[in-house]
């Protein structure tokens, strides 16, 4: 009788079983989906840029692209060399990193090694509001207050400038490169800085040869991200910088960026399918290029100097 | 040690110590003069804005005469637009982090997901726009709607939505998982039941400061083709017939906040300057309103739970 009993159940409790591992399957399966969504985000970046450059690039030669100085699409003679935009581009990511780097590694030096934890706790957030700002907000600041500001001290600088945009831009990336440097110097041992100050090293010191060394890894791979942000950055210098493509390597000047060029065509009403309109994808796909090499670099970066503990 | 050797020492230790002290002082100026530039900038925006921030300037819909105009039509285009970005990028971000933290295995797929969403967090948010008008406005037909602009700025924060989830799951001890294991809970149970629960909070924290990213949004909408000069409101989404809700706003042409405001700073005539800082102030004021929701959340949530 008992035995019966012990063998009906078991026979019951088997069919929910089945359900509720099939239940788990597609669960898991629906899971799985969302998540793949992720690659399918950047196949269809990849499907669209490259699908429009290709029409692009039937009716304007690669080399002419590469090598061209002058950026003209929508004139009446249209001249499509990307090289003035690209100048703009590294222009103005340069004036801003020559600000955000120094600014950001010392900041971050600063709250992983010397700051108390009350004031890391204020000063962390307070850095990362810089990031927290709208960037056409900062487009304004960089247009209307920093450039006459300026113009005090450069009384030639024209209303729109690089200079200024680039500034505002170093601004904007210092908590990129403050926030990911201070993680990486916070996870170092404390065994490595004890010993360098049982040797009689100070705070600075032991900063400066034996943590940041063994944190070069994540260090690095801050900076690259800063990079990328200031290279993708667009409002700033939509706004601040002037629109007009020039082949220059002074930041006093006007210039556009790869970014700025796209804003500024959608901006107009432009019909699809024409070859101005075309032009956006090319230029999209040579900004995702620029950046997916900085990624490359930054990941052997990470992974050559990588210290394990 | 000798006496001149002993003096050489101490001379060098001061300096050092010196060197020091002035190092963190040089620390100490560069967090202070960065976040003291933004703050100056920011009071002067608000300054320069103040007198136009009135009930009238949320009220009235954008106008050719600067002090006529208002932000009615891009906050509430905002908030629809964000409603939209919420209700796709949080259930497609959470069970992106809930796969990818608890069910997925050690394999290429798993690696390639992964390495995916740390590119796609990179990828310039300006790209996301470039897809948008490709894929959705063009390829699939959604036009230049808000329906559009919602899903570019859920895929835009869907990585922080990831990663953040990620991160609550983990801290999870795994001891809770056990017990429920040890019950003769399933995995979906465990997670649907118990995980999820206790790690709502920081998910939502998570969630909301990816949102207060997507506001400040300006590039990709821009890209998409957003109108700059909207005198309408969308369509009511509650209606007085049955079913009583309708999904037309989903279809209608929108402005949001930024996009105004950087319309304003493009204009010549200097009136448009103080329309323009009033929109910013109004812009900084939402994104920190939402920061400080989620700083709020957060802080309220690790009070209450202790592992």
């Amino acid at each position: 009788m008992a035995q019966t009993t012990l063998k009906s159940r078991s026979k019951n409790t088997y069919k929910p079983r089945l359900g509720r591992q099939i239940r788990e399957k597609i669960i898991e399966f629906i899971l799985f989906l969302a998540a793949f969504s992720s690659v399918a985000t950047t196949v269809a970046i990849l499907h669209i840029l490259i699908k429009e450059s290709v029409l692009f690039f039937q009716q304007v030669p690669i080399v002419d692209f590469l090598t061209g100085t002058k950026w003209t699409p929508l004139f009446i003679n249209p001249e499509y060399g990307i090289l003035p935009l690209l100048s703009g581009t590294l222009l103005s990511a340069g004036v801003a990193l020559v600000v955000a780097i120094p600014a950001g590694t010392i900041a971050a030096i600063y709250l992983s090694e010397f700051a108390s934890s009350k004031l890391r706790e204020i000063a962390k957030p307070a850095l990362e509001l810089l990031a927290a700002i709208p960037t056409v907000v900062y487009g304004y600041f960089a247009l209307l207050y920093v450039t006459p500001f300026l113009q005090n001290f450069f009384p030639k600088l024209p209303g729109f400038n690089i200079l200024s945009a680039g500034l505002v831009m170093g601004l904007m990336v210092i908590p990129f490169i403050s926030s990911i440097s201070e993680d990486a110097m916070s996870a170092v041992p404390v065994g490595l800085r004890e010993g360098s100050y049982a040797m009689g090293a100070t705070k600075l010191q032991t900063a400066l040869k034996v943590v940041f060394p063994s944190a070069i890894s994540g260090i690095s791979s801050s900076y690259i991200l800063g990079t990328s942000r200031a290279v993708g950055e667009t409002m700033i210098v939509a706004i601040a910088a002037g629109l007009r493509p020039i082949l220059t390597w002074i930041p006093f000047e006007q210039g556009a960026t790869i970014t700025a060029y796209i804003a500024q065509v959608s901006l107009g009403d432009l019909p699809h399918g024409t070859l101005a309109y075309q032009t956006i994808f090319a230029a999209g796909l040579t900004l995702v290029l620029m950046t997916l090499f900085l990624n490359i670099i930054g990941h052997f970066l990470a992974k050559k100097y990588r210290e394990i503990y | 040690m000798s006496q001149p050797n002993l003096t050489k020492l101490r001379a060098n230790i001061n300096r050092r110590k010196l060197i020091n002290t002035m190092f963190a002082f040089v620390g100490l100026m560069v967090i202070a003069t960065a976040t003291i530039i933004l703050l100056t900038l920011t009071i002067k925006m608000a300054i320069q804005g103040a007198e136009k921030i009135t009930p009238e300037f949320f009220t009235s819909f954008p106008s050719r005469r600067a002090a006529r105009a208002g932000i009615l039509s891009a906050w509430v285009g905002t908030c629809l637009v964000m409603l939209v970005t919420a209700f796709a990028a949080i259930p497609l971000g959470v069970a992106s982090g809930i796969y990818l933290e608890e069910y997925a295995k050690k394999n290429w797929i798993a690696d390639l997901i992964e390495i995916n969403v740390t590119n796609l967090a990179g990828v310039p948010s300006i790209i996301y726009g470039l897809l948008a008008l490709g894929l959705f406005v063009y390829e699939l037909g959604l036009g230049q709607s808000i329906l559009t602009a919602g899903l570019t700025l859920a895929l835009l924060i869907l990585p922080v939505v990831i990663v953040t989830t990620r991160e609550s799951l983990k801290a999870i001890p795994s001891s809770l998982r056990e017990a429920a294991y040890a019950l003769g809970a399933s995995k979906w149970q465990t997670i649907w039941d118990h995980i999820l629960p206790y790690s709502f909070g920081s998910i939502l924290t998570g969630v909301i400061i990816g949102l207060s990213r997507a506001i400040g949004q300006t590039a990709p909408i821009i890209t998409i083709g957003a109108l700059t000069f909207i005198a309408f409101l969308p369509k009511s989404p509650f209606t007085e017939d049955f079913p009583f809700v309708s999904f037309e706003w989903l279809q209608a042409p929108f402005t949001v906040m930024p996009i105004q405001m950087f319309n304003w700073v493009s204009r010549p005539q200097a009136a448009f300057e103080i329309n323009a800082a009033a929109a910013g102030t109004v812009l900084i004021f939402m994104t920190l309103g939402i920061n400080a929701i989620a700083i709020f959340l957060r802080y309220q949530l690790r009070k209450g739970i202790k592992w």
